[in-house]
């Protein structure tokens, strides 16, 4: 017998995209569709359980087998380490983790790099292979200002299209690594429901 | 129900079934002290799965550690050789660090070590009693079986070392083909290297029937060495009607500085992590100065507790209602009439309304 087969997909653009997708394979929804404040869709006759859940969550829904595949950013994923199977790079969300800074400046080499960043691992991982003395500043959004406040030398953050930066007066100094989203599968959903799973990949790499 | 078995939880009955099942076989119960000097572990951090320990100094001085893990502890004082097979179980609670809220906690553990001259029927035995405690706690449970032998065969071909062929490992470990790929572009590693580490952690599929897709991946010694010994522990499984639930999946992955030949972990469905982990650590006996191979398994007992947590419905069988003026000697003999039965009984002097219980029976001064 087939089993439902439960999906996490991140709230926002990404998420919605990412639903398109599964409804083109045949993995559609209707209830999805229609404007409403649930988080939790069924299809009885797709056989597919859709939640909306906080993007950073994903892949905590999918290691914990609350949910058996999702969808979710790299960036995400490096930085937390989820212990999960990583099974396509769908392409979409595209954009680089970079380091950026005030448009000009260069930061003292002499100096600890003190560096805001809602990636403190990411940061981390990163200047430690460079051997780089660093004060990490955590924070939760709005990065842009900690340069140009003084509080940074630099930031680490997600870059799109580089217009935020543009606009306050920052630029990219190096990056790190590109990001697009991914297909998560759960490691034992991944062997109890192997056939639905591996099927939903395949039609989902050939569509993509 | 036997008295015991109303008392018991489920998890601690399946514990008391895996102890006669193992000493069936011939193992013979390993008691370990709770704590071990730091060093030891120290010694052999990468083996252990997580990096912290909690220390504390000993009234010598000494750094002391509660143990995070009871295989390392069987090994050392293990009196297994080339010559001679020794067969160990153990249930034990061992220390770790929860990766979510960097805690500590207490997680029991129950499993067996084979230690001595493995052969193949070695190998087959443990897969075989592997097997059985996965049937014990569940009839839906799936078991897989990866060789370390031949991943790291696959690997070395790459000619990567240290960092980068760790990073070929965690993407094997993750499925992770994209990321395989992307790996061996950017190191310089052949295509057709690149492409068949992308075939191995793509495998999953039941034993025998992938075996064949494995051996066209296998083109030097040591792959093809591993590939004999999957290919023969499959006609054995299958000889002894044991073919079934076994599947081949090489995202099994466990350090390679320990682990030398097959790996294997159990799955229970409901259960979001495995529940069995194991496999073949010839390597770790020889690091501990010892000679001969090993071969064992732990079961993750702590996973089991919420599979069989059932909402409590009653707090109590009886609640026995007394009166002011009841003799509590009349109490008394009352609740032991009523405990003979075998129900629960709780004695109060009234109902506060918050207790749920199947009846209810009040006494007024003297006898019920």
């Amino acid at each position: 017998m087939e089993q439902v087969i439960n999906i996490a997909l991140p709230k926002g653009r990404l998420g919605e995209r990412a639903y398109e997708v599964f409804e083109n394979i045949g993995y559609g929804c209707p209830a999805l569709r229609e404007n409403s404040r649930r988080l939790i869709f069924e299809s009885r006759e797709n056989k597919v359980r859709y939640f909306w859940v906080k993007p950073s969550d994903v892949a905590v829904y999918v290691e914990r087998g609350a949910a058996d595949v999702g969808v979710v950013g790299k960036d995400i994923l490096l930085e937390k380490g989820f212990d999960v199977y990583e099974l396509l790079d769908l392409g979409m969300g595209r954009c680089r983790m970079c380091v950026a800074g005030v448009k000009g400046k260069r930061p003292n080499p002499e100096l600890t790099l003190r560096v805001a960043t809602k990636f403190p691992n990411v940061a981390r991982e990163f200047y430690r292979k460079k051997s780089r003395e660093i004060d990490i500043i955590k924070l939760h959004g709005s990065i842009e200002i900690a340069p140009i406040l003084g509080m940074s030398d630099v930031i680490v953050d997600i870059v799109e299209t580089g217009t935020t930066l543009k606009e306050n007066d920052l630029e990219v100094l190096e990056e790190i690594f590109p990001i697009s989203a991914r297909l998560i599968a759960n490691r034992v959903s991944y062997k109890f429901k192997n056939e639905q799973i591996q099927a939903m990949c395949r039609k989902m790499e050939a569509s993509l | 129900m036997r008295q015991e078995e109303l008392l018991l939880k489920k998890e601690e009955q399946v514990v008391f079934e895996l102890r006669r099942l193992f000493e069936q076989y011939g193992y013979r119960r390993f008691e370990m002290s709770k704590f071990e000097e730091y060093d030891f572990y120290a010694e052999n951090r990468s083996f252990l799965d997580s990096e912290n320990i909690l220390t504390f100094t000993g009234l010598d001085g000494k750094l002391l550690a509660l143990k995070p893990d009871v295989t390392l502890s069987i090994v050392k004082n293990s009196r297994g050789s080339l010559d001679a097979a020794d067969r160990v179980y153990y249930n034990e609670n061992v220390y770790r660090a929860r990766k979510e809220d960097k805690e500590y906690r207490e997680i029991m553990q129950a499993g067996l070590e084979y230690i001595g001259p493995v052969d193949t029927y070695a190998v087959l035995e443990v897969l075989l009693l592997a097997k059985r405690c996965l049937e014990m706690i569940d009839g839906s449970y799936l078991m897989d079986l990866s060789h370390m032998g031949l991943v790291a065969g696959l690997l070395e071909e790459t000619g990567l070392v240290g960092g980068k062929k760790k990073r070929l490992l965690k993407a094997i470990r993750e499925k992770n083909v994209h990321e395989l790929h992307e790996i061996c572009e950017s190191e310089g590693v052949s295509e057709e290297a690149g492409e068949r580490l992308a075939a191995l952690a793509s495998i999953y599929g039941p034993f025998k029937e992938t075996l064949p897709a494995v051996k066209a991946l296998c083109r030097s010694e040591r792959t093809r060495a591993a590939y004999a010994e999957l290919s023969e522990l499959s006609r054995c499984l299958e000889a002894c009607g044991e073919l079934s639930r076994v599947s081949l999946d090489f995202s099994v992955v466990n350090d390679m500085d320990y682990y030398n030949g097959i790996t294997f972990q159990g799955f229970i469905e409901g259960i979001p992590n495995g529940v069995l982990s194991g496999g073949r650590y010839d390597s770790l006996v020889h690091k501990l100065g010892k000679r001969g191979g090993a071969v064992g398994f732990a079961v993750y007992v702590h996973l089991l507790e919420r599979f069989w947590t059932q909402e409590k419905d009653y707090d109590t069988d009886v609640l026995l209602l007394y009166g002011k003026n009841a003799d509590p000697a009349a109490v008394a003999r009352a609740v032991k009439k009523l405990t003979k039965n075998g129900e629960r009984v709780m004695a109060c002097r009234e109902n506060t309304g918050d207790m749920r219980f199947k009846r209810l029976l009040s006494m007024e001064g003297g006898e019920e």
